[in-house]
């Protein structure tokens, strides 16, 4: 059964080997140490089965490393790891401390060595890419103090927040901005016309504001008044340093969350009106603390509306220069999307601290490295009218994917699986149920069979249930998600259907060789239908090679084309 | 013959009382003061508003789910003599009096008064004792947020009851299994576990996931009767069909049946046509029927007509063109081609006509004989009013630069030549010789020179800027980008130019269309296409002020305010019993507990508890515990506004599993006679801590008496409640 489904296997992959090899390679490592592993399963503890073992995890590593579909081989070998469990657990022969050993040695080359692994990929990543770069605007404050290159890093400002400061304010919902303000009102019909408050996901002077009593006016920069610190649960009032306007809302509806409201920049001077008070506070503090530069977690609560200044994540039109809208939300409701921290801190009269305190552990960073990983990731949604593959297409090879080029003068490649292949698997994979259904229903009815019979109905039930559990975890989650989906998305699960393919029809080769009984006629009958299956299989990768190789000439609609008659499909399009 | 009057005529009546008084206090419960408040209640506003359409019989799309809730909501209101005029446009309004208050609460309130006596049955069919039986029932009974779900005219009631009702005829079928297989009764549950998913899928899709647990549960069930070999194979045979028939066919045909009798009833065109394919639309009296009554069916050289997208999202719009050109210039400063702006425009107009055209002939009339327009023909589209040519070429269109711009031809004289020929392709096409239906074909015009396809582009947001007076852009698409449906097109409206003249066309574009044919679509089709718009349609409202979200649910940090007095602080909230939830959190985290220690240890062949109980222990929390799972974790992947009453079902389900582990605990682990009076004694203790929590909350699940400012904040048990106080 190795044999064939390894054949199979082989001259599928040398064809697709075009995209996400890597991942694929840790993945058939992965699985190929864990068949290793149960086959040596009679010698536990020994060097190979040790060797194997922790291959495993090695490659489960490697395949969670490269790409996220990784974590669905790391299911399948945690399945099948329970099950072995489960099996020893049941064997009475062996003593609770040897099934603690047996557990532990699991966990050790399972869990521990891959998390490391996978943990020493990270630090390895970090450790190289030590410098300020593009990405800075999606880290929080902290994670952007350890970069080289950023203002933040070893920088030193005052600790509390005083009156009279010039600060910035950043967004804590992942990759949310800086509020900032411009010279630019809201156009005609979006609200009041005020002027624009938005949040920006890069540095400029536009991200300063200043902080001021709400009642007294008085000019704080003056270097000989008393320093005066903020307290949680303060009213204040946020003047924009640029435009000298008080951030402000009131209740006409935002511009694109319409059931928010309206913020904007308003009064001359910083003499505004009541609608321009917000209440400071900090997240799980309690009144008259003081408000930590950076590390509070701070909430802006509008006192006339009882609203809380918040970034929706949408992006505005072109009048707010594709910049995030900003509104105040009046659902009470404790989301990073209401909450902000100071990062920027100016204030002459205090004395300036280095903000090595804040130094983020290195599970901290790698948290958040994967948040913004998950949400750039959930981010990639497929539009209204755009049009997508979905996961069905794929089995039945519907659509492939174009790498290059369009027209007729192009070198053309096409990513597309050899259609005799797909299908013999789609084909096989419905006949490998009403195999299993026929087997099981079988047993269950305790027909007697012969030896070989049972040795084959185990290889199929066993290891072909082992398999298909593999397609399935590989493809069905596509089916609940909400990003853009692609065709090559489907190619690990392609491989385990391939396996399918060849053990189903070895089992089936070898269950009419059993029914003709002289064995000289059922080996030939075995070797010519393995025979006919592969010559099918190279004969249509002879046929369909151009695709994968690159192709020049005409399209394929044109009927002097050599692929005219390969289009098979009306959806395929070289 | 008459041998029966022999025998005297006996009727002996075997009453649980219990189960009567069950029912009784579940109708009391629910029933008491159901027309109190006599005023809109959250979420009345929204499926009252169907109500109204049902009893107008307007049709209306709900992609909150399949329409059986709703018509039992409509037959309340049916019966009760409503005509359906009131204006459901915000909680906490009056009712007029032409409103039958009533009974239009009276269909949730009884289902979840027998959600009762239901729960009580369930437990007895599981095996276990009366008194378990009946504390399940009064844990049901007692729990406020379900009371406060079923005096209101909302569809969770209905939905439990259908649910539980599943479960139990399904138990009862079980049961009957072992000693008389084929009986009546063994038919009779049998249909009605049946009938009693296939209801609740049709209230609401949540019904789906209870209805794949029976069908597991079954399944397995009927695995274990393949191992017997007792059974000959004629007869499993007849088990199997049995069971496809009752558990698969007859519900897929009751729930289609739900959508016959919605289209059946609803027969006037409403508010939501323009989400339906025009096709759809002139099927339903008044609306487009009465433009499309009497067009011309097939699309010949020289027809007018108006090309309306399929899509119909983000909302419906026809090909457009206005005497205005693109801007040499955009504001980012790519350049335009200066020609006549093609849009797609949402509203009728007389700009939205267009002539089908020869492009070997000159005349713009219809021949007579028309000469129908077919698959593969190629066309030129003059647009009626400004007569130029419908026109695309490699220019970067205005928003998606990507694809190319659409344009009516002027000739400039430029260097720059007409590329006007496009080619029809009638999409949903039999054969490769179809004439071009109106309104039936579904059509994507393939230009000649370049292969693109005329689209809608619909990016998000993207109306033209002032220029193009905020409509829709219209594009052309590389064909290689595949099927979409913003590239087909349908012609709505439709007839025959007559006239030459360009003056005398104008004012035959501005008069309306007049023939005779009439069109009508199987019920299978507006079946498929209904569904399919309930399935993909999306609300966009993605924020609530009591949305919560799924893991709240567990803990109840969250409540949903219902309604407030206007005057008073008399309030309604969805606020479940602390007490319960509480318990039935522990009852779910000891069941799997003890399951897993008992797993491990029979793994290891010893054996704590008989035999027989194990089987029961496994098989009511394959129920219970199953119940709460299928009802609860799904919820963890939806990405839609998640409220606490979906929780609902769940908790049903595990408030059951309560008294299932302490049954347990006491027959199994109170091995002493002290140890056992003392369990009990804790259970009732427990019991009246319950019954104290409902007294406390029920003038919140009634909405009555109203509550003082004090008493109001002494019932906020938890910081993250939201009851509403008034400022003074």
């Amino acid at each position: 059964a190795v044999c064939l489904f390894a054949d199979t296997g082989c001259i599928t992959l040398s064809q697709y080997i075009l995209l996400d090899p890597i991942l694929m390679f840790f993945l058939m490592g992965a699985v190929l140490s864990m068949v290793k592993c149960n086959s040596c399963a009679d010698r536990p503890f020994s060097a190979s089965w040790w060797f194997w073992l922790s291959l495993t995890g090695v490659s489960l590593a490697g395949a969670m490393g490269v790409k996220f579909v990784g974590l669905f081989v790391v299911l399948l070998v945690g399945l099948n790891t329970i099950y072995d469990l489960w099996d020893l657990l049941g064997n009475l022969s062996l003593s609770l401390v040897m099934f603690g050993k047996h557990l532990l040695a699991r966990v050790l080359c399972l869990i521990v060595l891959p998390l490391a692994l996978y943990m020493a990929v990270f630090a390895v990543h970090f450790a190289v890419l030590n410098r300020s770069g593009p990405g800075d605007g999606f880290f929080s404050s902290a994670f952007q103090s350890q970069l080289i290159g950023n203002n933040l890093h070893n920088v030193s400002i005052p600790e509390h927040l005083a009156y009279g400061s010039v600060v910035t304010m950043k967004n804590l919902r992942m990759a949310g901005g800086y509020l900032h303000s411009h010279w630019h009102l809201y156009p005609e019909g979006i609200g009041a016309r005020q002027q624009q408050v938005t949040a920006y996901l890069h540095k400029d002077l536009n991200n300063l504001w200043i902080i001021k009593k709400h009642d007294s006016d008085t000019d704080l920069s003056d270097p000989s008044s008393p320093v005066e610190f903020v307290r949680h649960g303060d009213i204040i009032r946020l003047e924009h340093k640029e435009t000298s306007r008080n951030l402000h809302s009131h209740q006409h509806e935002a511009p694109l969350t319409r059931k928010h409201f309206q913020v904007t920049g308003y009064g001359i001077n910083g003499t505004g009106d009541s609608n321009d008070f917000w209440r400071i506070e900090v997240v799980g503090r309690r009144t008259g603390e003081l408000i930590k530069v950076l590390r509070s977690q701070v909430r802006l609560t509008h006192v006339a509306t009882g609203c809380i200044l918040g970034s929706s994540g949408k992006t505005l039109p072109k009048w707010g220069w594709e910049q995030v809208e900003v509104t105040c939300t009046p659902y009470l409701k404790e989301t990073p999307n209401s909450l902000w921290n100071f990062e920027d801190h100016i204030n002459p009269k205090l004395p300036n601290i280095s903000l090595d305190v804040l130094k983020p552990s290195f599970a901290e960073i790698l948290l958040e490295s994967h948040m913004v990983m998950i949400r750039g990731n959930s981010g990639l949604k497929p539009k209204d009218n755009e049009v997508t593959s979905k996961p069905w297409h794929w089995p039945i090879n519907y659509q492939g994917l174009r790498f290059s080029g369009v027209n007729e003068t192009d070198y053309r490649v096409y990513l597309l699986g050899n259609p005799v292949i797909w299908w013999l698997n789609l084909v096989t994979i419905g006949l490998y149920l009403l195999i299993t259904v026929a087997t099981a229903v079988a047993l269950k009815r305790g027909v007697q069979l012969t030896s070989e019979l049972k040795e084959l109905s185990r290889v199929v039930l066993r290891a072909g249930g082992q398999i298909t559990l593999g397609w399935l975890l590989h493809y069905l989650p596509f089916f609940m998600m909400g990003r853009v989906l692609y065709f090559h998305h489907y190619f690990p699960a392609m491989l385990f259907s391939s396996m399918l393919t060849g053990i189903t029809w070895d089992a089936l080769l070898k269950f009419c060789a059993g029914l003709l009984s002289p064995s000289t006629t059922a080996r030939k009958v075995y070797g010519g239908g393995f025979l006919a299956l592969v010559l099918l299989i190279l004969y249509s990768f002879y046929l369909f090679h151009p695709l994968s190789y690159g192709m020049i000439g005409p399209l394929a609609s044109n009927p002097s084309s050599p692929m005219a008659g390969l289009r098979w499909m009306d959806s395929w399009e070289f | 013959m008459l041998g029966f009057l022999k025998e005297p005529v006996v009727v002996t009546a075997k009453i649980n009382v219990s189960l009567v008084a069950l029912t009784v206090m579940g109708l009391i419960s629910r029933l008491w003061g159901l027309c109190y408040p006599r005023a809109v209640v959250f979420d009345e506003v929204y499926y009252g508003q169907f109500v109204s359409l049902y009893m107008k019989r307007i049709f209306f799309v709900d992609d909150s789910g399949p329409p059986f809730g709703h018509m039992l909501l409509a037959l309340g209101g049916y019966l009760g003599g409503f005509d359906g005029n009131f204006l459901w446009n915000r909680i906490g309004a009056e009712y007029s009096m032409n409103v039958p208050v009533w009974s239009l609460r009276l269909l949730p309130a009884l289902a979840g008064a027998l959600c009762v006596p239901l729960a009580y049955q369930i437990l007895v069919e599981l095996h276990f004792s009366h008194c378990a039986a009946l504390g399940a029932a009064l844990l049901i009974l007692l729990e406020n947020s379900l009371i406060t779900q079923s005096r209101l005219m909302l569809l969770e009631s209905i939905l439990i009851f259908f649910i539980l009702l599943a479960v139990l005829s399904y138990l009862k079928f079980y049961n009957l299994q072992k000693h008389s297989a084929f009986s009546g009764s063994w038919w009779f549950w049998l249909l009605l576990t049946g009938v009693a998913c296939s209801c609740a899928v049709g209230v609401k899709y949540m019904g789906l996931f209870t209805y794949i647990l029976l069908l597991a549960t079954a399944g397995l069930h009927f695995w274990h009767m393949i191992g017997d070999q007792n059974l000959s194979n004629v007869s499993l045979l007849c088990h199997f069909l049995a069971r496809g028939l009752a558990l698969i066919i007859i519900p897929m045909g009751l729930y289609l049946s739900f959508f016959y009798v919605h289209l059946a009833l609803l027969y006037r065109s409403g508010p939501h046509d323009q989400i339906m394919t025009s096709a759809f639309q002139a099927s339903l009296e008044g609306g487009l029927a009465r433009i499309t009554q009497g067009q011309p069916l097939e699309v010949a050289y020289g027809s007018q007509i108006t090309l309306r997208n399929v899509l119909g999202k983000p909302m419906q719009c026809w090909l457009h063109s206005h005497t205005n050109t693109y801007p040499i210039r955009y504001e980012n400063g790519r350049g335009s081609s200066h020609q006549q702006q093609v849009t797609c425009y949402p509203f009728k107009d007389v700009n939205n006509w267009w002539i089908v055209k020869d492009p070997g002939m000159q005349q713009l009339v219809v021949s007579n004989p028309p000469r129908p327009v077919r698959h593969g023909h190629i066309v030129q589209l003059v647009h009626g009013i400004t007569t130029r040519y419908l026109n695309t070429h490699d220019v970067a269109a205005p928003l998606s630069p990507h694809s190319q711009e659409v344009s009516c031809y002027i000739d400039y004289n430029i260097s720059m030549p007409a590329q006007n020929l496009w080619r029809v392709e009638i999409v949903n096409r039999e054969s490769d010789t179809d004439v071009w239906k109106t309104i039936l074909s579904e059509v994507r015009f393939v230009h000649v020179n370049t292969s693109a396809v005329l689209k809608a582009s619909g990016v998000i947001g993207a109306s033209l800027p002032e220029w193009g007076y905020r409509q829709l852009e219209v594009v052309g698409e590389k064909l290689s980008k595949g099927y979409h449906q913003s590239m087909v097109w349908n012609v709505e409206e439709h007839r025959y130019g007559k006239s030459q003249e360009q003056k005398e066309r104008e004012v035959e574009l501005h008069s309306p269309t007049q023939m005779d044919i009439s069109k009508n679509l199987s019920f299978m089709a507006k079946f498929t296409e209904l569904q399919w718009k309930i399935l993909t349609l999306k609300n966009e409202d993605t924020e609530h002020k009591y949305s919560s979200s799924a893991l709240d649910w567990i803990t109840m940090d969250t409540n949903i305010a219902y309604w407030l007095h206007p005057t008073s602080g008399a309030q309604i909230h969805l606020l479940g019993n602390v007490a319960t939830w509480a318990s039935a959190n522990a009852a779910a985290l000891v069941y799997l507990c003890l399951s897993l220690w008992y797993l491990l240890r029979r793994r290891r062949k010893i054996y704590d508890i008989p035999e027989d109980a194990w089987q029961l222990w496994m098989s009511a929390g394959g129920i219970c515990g199953g119940g709460w799972a299928v009802n609860y974790l799904p919820f963890f992947l939806m990405e839609k506004t998640l409220f606490l009453y979906h929780y609902l079902p769940a908790v049903t389900f595990q408030i059951l599993l309560i008294p299932v582990v302490l049954q347990h605990l006491s027959d199994h682990l109170c091995r002493s006679v002290l140890l056992k009076s003392m369990f009990s004694a804790l259970t009732v203790a427990w019991f009246s801590s319950v019954y104290f929590v409902y007294c406390t909350f029920s003038p919140v699940t009634y909405g009555q008496p109203a509550l003082s400012l004090t008493e109001l904040k002494a019932l906020r048990w938890k910081d993250t409640w939201n009851i509403l106080i008034r400022k003074q």
